[in-house]
């Protein structure tokens, strides 16, 4: 695991969260949407808060797509939950929602699984598995040079 | 009834997401090392051949069927239910869909985190 790694997993983190917090934000703005009137949905696409979650979900989405690539499902995932921590903490300090205590011994043992995982391999390593193309040519090699 | 509709949505969106998750994670080992890929081939070709890879659509496929479950579950349940039910369950069905299907090596360091962040997530919907 290299730094620029570690920051990958941040910006998993942090991009979820914010872009939810923004995408709330928005969403209270424009109200409740009901089934007879949908083009508030198309409509919502217009509001800049929306606009900006939307921007960071994709942001989001790319950077988990990159862990992913050289990091194992079970690692991602504990590791990048730290977001719910910063959602968590955005909701308290500018949404200025209540958090019960309840929601903060949630905080500590999320924060507590972040950190158990941190610390431990991130790709399970696997011998490679032979492609049949790899396996042709190694026969080849095999009878060219005997 | 209605109980039955919430719990069947928090199932269809466990599942689903489950499944994306297995598929796109396949999906981008196959692919390989995106950083590298990037440095020796460029974004545009690494884009590509993400946006190529039958696994990879078949997951955004299984994302959107979880998107538009939890959507439903919605309209049945409450949020503070729905959401960190489906949320917390899908941490678990994760480390053993990962076990399972991706041959994963799901240690007891991992196992106990997930159980950590599963029970958080739950936590933060009181």
């Amino acid at each position: 695991m290299t730094f620029r790694k570690y920051l990958v997993l941040a910006g998993v983190a942090l991009f979820g969260s914010v872009g939810d917090s923004l995408l709330s934000r928005g969403m209270k703005e424009i109200g409740n949407v009901s089934v007879t009137h949908l083009q508030a949905l198309i409509l919502a696409v217009l509001n800049p808060w929306i606009v900006g979650g939307i921007v960071l979900l994709l942001a989001f989405f790319a950077a988990y797509m990159t862990a992913l690539s050289w990091a194992d499902l079970t690692y991602v995932l504990p590791a990048t939950s730290i977001g719910y921590v910063l959602l968590a903490l955005i909701a308290k300090f500018v949404l200025h929602e209540q958090v019960t205590p309840a929601r903060w011994l949630g905080i500590v043992l999320i924060t507590a699984g972040v950190g158990f995982i941190a610390g431990g391999p991130a790709l399970t390593p696997t011998p490679q598995p032979q492609s049949e193309a790899d396996r042709d040519l190694e026969v080849a090699n095999v009878r060219g040079h005997p | 009834m209605r109980h039955a509709y919430t719990w069947a949505a928090i199932a269809a969106v466990v599942t689903a997401s489950v499944t994306g998750d297995v598929l796109l994670s396949r999906a981008m080992k196959q692919v390989g090392d995106v950083g590298e890929l990037w440095r020796h081939r460029g974004v545009l070709a690494v884009v590509g051949s993400i946006l190529r890879h039958p696994l990879f659509v078949l997951g955004i496929v299984a994302m959107a069927v979880a998107f538009f479950s939890l959507l439903f579950g919605l309209s049945w349940g409450d949020v503070s239910l729905v959401a960190p039910a489906s949320a917390s369950l899908t941490f678990v069905g994760n480390a053993i869909a990962a076990k399972l299907f991706l041959h994963e090596r799901v240690d007891r360091r991992r196992c106990i985190a997930a159980a950590l962040v599963a029970c958080g997530v739950a936590l933060l919907a009181l």
